[in-house]
């Protein structure tokens, strides 16, 4: 992607196509998912095994249904359902995973045409619908690395169909671990001004997402996959170095009241988001110029969102509003062509 | 080509020309109140007396209207319903008034009446005119209601206020939004396009 700089011909193929890439970044996956089952125990392994089969069988009907060729072997399927388990807290109930599954897939994508045609990234659909529709579950956070977590599930996970998680504040309780908050880092800093520490963030010793916790792991990840080219070094870039920049400002005008930078960069899903999220090939810009103002979006909409708005995570919205922006910026950014006039539309 | 039956006037709006689902019509009360299959209903036959007593009045004098004032007048005469339905409502159960809201006084805005009125009652006798008018009611009312069950369905348990899944059910906030309007509408819309679809496959390769 990084690559494409719309020279002119000719070109030469870089023998990649669409499932070896896919399958490099769902390798590149693997690692947050194993720290995450590491972290969760069953609970993770589970949901992240029941919501990526829900986006296969999702493509698999659907690819039924419109009799068109198979598309499960492309792997894109399987990349949207991991991101979109790595998203989600880790008790939450499997039969909410599966309806985000099927909506990440049918209303993300399918829907729009398939793989490449969708305006927005289909694990944050999919997410996004999940959100609206289960607002509780999706806030309930259970601690990490409790004693028995690889012999017994978390009790909201095996929730029946249709029936609501059951209450879990008495089972945290039973894990001893009495200090635990029930809340996120970003949540603790926006109703009770607690700041947690850099290095917690680093290592995963903090309250989120099943993916979301380790930042080290996943810049690890993401730079596999800059490297081998297969996603825009720009954009996590632009991404993580706008909200530093936009952070940075208000912790200097009002540093008791605005986190530090380095806060905002590495709680809640920005650095999953910067890495996996927004660099998706169909719903980002193509040209350098347009990568930047796109990642440079993502970053000031989530500050935004994050100091200002009534939700404590905005990275999900900042990047489906980036999405939405992607076509506009695509436009105004078009190269020069050559013996053009400059200024000359 | 002879002309159509009365029967099939009637039957044009349930089906042929569903208001919903194949003529995209009346979107607005259609998003907005079908958060329970009651509130649907409702609101469906009240646009469906709107509907046929203005039509069977448009046509009765559409002779004596002038051309140039028609739209007007066909407004003055949806209006003059729809304070008697308004009125008949909130007389019946002041529950389903308040759940209506201003949707009640809105019918007088959807485009299914005006559309009716001057599309057809204006251009037929009180018979068909009326018969067709209230096919489209049924049409309508049939559509809001498959929207309002699967929204009330999913969004609270329950179906004409029965719980059907007993008290540990979890809601989908989101159906009784108004995102959940859009998200049943569209599916729905769905549905209605593949069967479409399949049909005309079918009779295609009938005649092959």
């Amino acid at each position: 992607m990084s690559q494409i700089e719309l020279r002119a011909a000719p070109h030469q193929h870089s023998g990649s196509n669409v499932p070896t890439i896919m399958r490099n970044v769902v390798y590149s996956m693997l690692p947050i998912c194993a720290f995450s089952v590491w972290q969760y125990g069953l609970s993770a392994a589970l949901l992240i095994l029941v919501v990526t089969i829900s986006c296969l069988a999702a493509e698999r009907i659907n690819s039924t249904i419109s009799g068109t060729a198979d598309t499960l072997s492309d792997w894109s399927a399987v990349i949207t359902g991991v991101l979109l388990a790595l998203t989600l807290p880790p008790s939450f109930p499997l039969w909410m995973g599966v309806v985000a599954g099927f909506t990440a897939i049918w209303l993300g994508k399918s829907l729009f045409g398939g793989l490449g045609q969708n305006p927005f990234n289909p694990a944050l659909i999919g997410r996004a619908f999940v959100q609206a529709a289960f607002p509780t579950a999706i806030s309930t956070w259970v601690p990490a690395f409790t004693p028995n977590r690889f012999v017994e599930c978390i009790p909201t996970t095996l929730t029946a169909p249709f029936m609501s998680p059951p209450d879990i504040v008495h089972w945290i309780k039973l894990q001893g671990m009495d200090a635990f908050t029930g809340a996120t880092p970003m949540a603790r800093w926006k109703f009770e001004n607690v700041s947690a520490s850099t290095m917690d963030f680093l290592t995963g010793q903090v309250t989120a997402s099943a993916g979301e916790t380790s930042a080290i792991l996943i810049l690890v990840c993401g730079l596999y996959l800059a490297f081998k080219k297969y996603l825009d070094w720009r954009i996590p870039v632009s991404v993580m170095g706008s909200a530093m920049l936009v952070a940075a400002a208000f912790h200097l005008v009002q540093p008791d009241r605005y986190p530090a930078p380095t806060f905002v960069l590495l709680s809640g899903g920005l650095m999953l988001g910067a890495w996996f999220m927004a660099t998706d090939m169909a719903t980002s810009p193509i040209t350098p110029r347009g990568v930047w103002l796109y990642g440079a979006l993502i970053g000031i909409v989530t500050v935004m969102i994050r100091y200002f708005g009534g939700l404590t995570e905005g990275v999900m919205y900042a990047i489906l509003i980036a999405n939405a922006a992607a076509p506009l910026l695509d436009q105004f950014n078009q190269p020069r062509i050559l013996g053009e006039t400059r200024g000359k539309s | 080509m002879s002309a159509p039956s009365n029967f099939d006037e009637f039957l044009d709006g349930i089906w042929k020309q569903n208001p919903i689902f194949v003529m995209v019509l009346g979107m607005c009360p259609t998003l907005a109140v079908t958060v329970s299959a009651v509130n649907a209903i409702s609101m469906g036959l009240a646009t469906t007396f709107v509907l046929g007593a203005s039509c069977l009045l448009v046509s009765l004098l559409r002779h004596s209207i002038p051309k140039q004032v028609r739209i007007a007048s066909y407004i003055v005469i949806i209006a003059t319903f729809v304070t008697v339905v308004d009125y008949a409502i909130q007389a019946i159960s002041l529950d389903l008034y308040e759940a209506l809201g201003a949707y009640i006084k809105l019918i007088v805005a959807n485009c299914i009446l005006l559309g009716r009125a001057e599309a057809h009652a204006a251009k037929n006798p009180p018979m068909p005119a009326m018969l067709n008018a209230i096919g489209m009611g049924f049409g309508f009312t049939l559509g809001l209601f498959a929207i309002g069950c699967v929204r009330e369905i999913l969004g609270a348990g329950k179906l004409f206020d029965i719980s059907l899944f007993g008290p540990h059910f979890q809601p989908w906030v989101v159906m009784v939004l108004p995102p959940g309007g859009f998200f049943v509408l569209a599916g729905w819309l769905i549905v209605f396009a593949a069967f479409d679809h399949y049909k005309t496959k079918r009779t295609l390769g009938v005649q092959a």
